[in-house]
């Protein structure tokens, strides 16, 4: 199996990002995903700093591919995903319809926020061109499996295995209401929060994450245990989703278990406050937790 | 102008309600998890369905059927006999949002007419036009997450029929990329068909106060007195950086009367009633008060030029608004992304 470093769903400070990516040419991983998948008005990294990361990845052996946001709704985000496409060299992911449409048959990864739940669906994406199929992070491990038995050859399964789930999208923003800030005027108020807020039952139970217009879970789904019945079920790739402290020694632990099979071994404490969840594998609440 | 007015028939009495009481169309589900409103209780058998086809037909109503989970592997065989069963009633639309079902209806019975489900999740004309390149959509349901101005720039650059919520609970999230319900209770409307399902709700009464709950997690704390409302996890009170608000929204329904005019003049065909799960009486109100208002709307006002699509140049009027609230989640409305301040 693969590491994949899915893109940043935060707004990091440039210098903290270009930091982050320079570190990840030294580790483990074999694929990274760059580009803004949450808010069209983010600018993580300038327009020109992307091919800069790209080719110092590369060069360090790593497959690169640029996302695309998730929820497309201006001409100017039209655009720019169209940009995007067309600069990508063929190596990019569609989190929208619009994307599988204006791609018009060139190959693509068809990330977690298109809706495939069965075979006609991931079929129908593959003779569009999908060559990777990142799975939709509620479904549970038996039905990838499923659709992993009957997949089309050459098709490759990727599973968000590592970060703050991310569950919904809405045309608010989250982050700037809760400052009482308007999206309109919300002054990045975002990039105040590099791992996104965390939202609390009245009780004290941390339960979301506000990214933005994102919502995430506030628990991280670690699926280092997993990984075996992961391999099992016919996985590819797995997924690390990028958070601010930590994540290199994630990598290794992920690697590590891949190396020795069944090994949790050495894996940092949540660093978090939701701690680790995995319901979702085993067809349960996404929130549950069985270690 | 003339919009359509397209009403929920969760039930043969609703339906009846919601013809009797001006709709254009209405929309039901069959029996079984295979649609977004999968309460017990409600949807319809084959026979019922054709029953109220017949009733709505005699009216001069038409009638949607809507089959908007995702299907699983598992599932699949539910979902195209669902379709199989559509066709055989000779309904005048199905509403899908599955590409994999769509490919379905469209390979097996081409002359049947397809809308994307507002759970298709497309928000823009590029995604629309993906569904009508590949199986000849003739209309899609947007999600509630667009500004009329943006609504009426992507009117312009499609030639599908849009068909947009008027009225009824509002969804916060993008419909169709929503796994809240799922995280905290195991059932998502793409998956089940159910948000915040019933079965995992649970009330206390606590010295604190009434608490909903659900699968376990303290959605609300309502104080002695205070109206307590469903726990749609979206619509509950959370504590962000130490203030206990409603920090996704507060209880409260869709009501786009205000920008009717201004939706028309963008060339939308249709507006969209919200509430499947909701009884016959509610049905029947609602319609008659949104079937009165698209008449004086459409008597009332001269259509706007689409540039000025935002300058809507009529006042609904305050009793039609006030019997809207009575029946409205919170007693309250909003216009929700239709107005930018929203968002």
């Amino acid at each position: 199996m693969k590491l994949a470093v899915g893109p940043i769903l935060y707004l990091w400070e440039r210098g903290a990002a270009l930091d982050f990516y320079s570190a990840l040419c030294d580790e483990p991983v074999d694929i990274v995903y760059l580009g803004e998948v949450v808010c069209g008005k983010r600018r993580v990294l300038q327009r020109g700093d992307w091919p800069m990361v790209a080719r110092a990845l590369e060069d360090a052996g790593k497959e690169v591919v640029y996302s695309t946001l998730a929820l497309i709704e201006a001409e100017s985000e039209l655009a720019t995903m169209a940009r995007i496409v067309d600069g990508s060299d063929g190596r990019f992911e569609a989190n929208d319809m619009a994307v599988v449409q204006y791609a018009a048959g060139r190959p693509f990864v068809a990330g977690p926020h298109l809706n495939i739940y069965n075979d006609a669906t991931l079929q129908l994406m593959a003779s569009l061109g999908a060559r990777r199929w990142v799975a939709p992070v509620e479904l549970p491990l038996a039905t990838i499996a499923a659709l992993g038995a009957s997949r089309p050859a050459s098709l490759e399964i990727e599973v968000f295995a590592y970060g703050r789930l991310p569950l919904a999208f809405s045309a608010r923003c989250f982050t700037a209401r809760s400052h009482d800030r308007p999206k309109d005027d919300c002054g990045f108020i975002c990039g105040d929060y590099p791992d996104g807020v965390t939202l609390y039952s009245r009780e004290g139970q941390p339960f979301l994450t506000l990214n933005g217009i994102q919502t995430q879970s506030a628990a991280v789904q670690n699926l280092v245990g997993e990984v075996e019945a992961l391999r099992a079920a016919g996985v590819d790739i797995l997924r690390l989703s990028p958070q601010s402290r930590d994540f290199p020694a994630v990598i290794r632990a992920f690697r590590a278990a891949l190396a020795t099979r069944d090994a949790t071994a050495t894996f940092p404490a949540a660093s978090l406050p939701g701690g680790y969840c995995d319901g979702y594998l085993r067809g349960e609440a996404g929130i549950d937790h069985a270690g | 102008m003339s919009l359509e007015l397209v009403c929920p028939a969760g039930t043969l009495p609703a339906l009846r309600a919601a013809v009797d009481h001006g709709a254009d169309a209405v929309y039901m589900g069959f029996r079984g998890a295979t649609n977004a409103r999968n309460f017990p209780g409600l949807n319809f058998s084959e026979a019922e369905a054709a029953t109220g086809i017949a009733y709505a037909r005699e009216r001069g109503v038409r009638v949607f059927v809507a089959l908007n989970v995702y299907p699983s592997p598992a599932s699949w065989e539910i979902g195209t006999a669902t379709i199989d069963r559509a066709a055989r009633l000779g309904v005048d639309a199905l509403i899908l949002a599955d590409p994999g079902l769509m490919r379905y209806a469209s390979d097996r019975y081409p002359r049947l007419r397809l809308h994307l489900s507002v759970q298709g999740s497309a928000t823009n004309w590029r995604a629309i036009e993906f569904y009508r390149q590949q199986f000849g959509i003739q209309r899609a349901v947007l999600p509630r997450v667009l500004s009329v101005t943006q609504v009426a720039r992507l009117v312009g650059r499609t030639a599908v029929e849009i068909e947009v919520f008027g009225f009824g609970s509002l969804c916060v999230m993008v419909e169709g990329r929503c796994a809240l319900s799922s995280y905290a209770t195991g059932h998502s409307p793409n998956s089940q068909g159910v948000c915040s399902p019933a079965h995992a709700v649970r009330w206390e009464e606590t010295p604190e106060g009434r608490q909903s709950r659900l699968n376990g997690i303290l959605i609300d704390r309502y104080a002695p007195g205070e109206a307590a409302g469903y726990p749609t996890l979206c619509k509950g009170r959370f504590r962000v950086n130490d203030t206990v608000f409603h920090a996704l929204e507060e209880p409260t329904s869709l009501n786009a009367l205000d920008v009717l005019p201004a939706l028309a003049a963008s060339g939308v065909k249709a507006i969209k009633v919200e509430g499947r799960q909701r009884s016959p009486a509610y049905v029947g109100q609602v319609t008659g008060l949104l079937r009165r208002a698209l008449d004086l709307c459409a008597a009332s006002v001269p259509p706007a030029a689409p540039g000025e699509a935002e300058d809507g140049t009529w006042t609904p009027p305050a009793d039609l608004l006030a019997a809207l609230d009575a029946l409205a989640e919170g007693r309250t409305h909003t216009l929700g992304a239709y107005h930018r301040p929203w968002q």
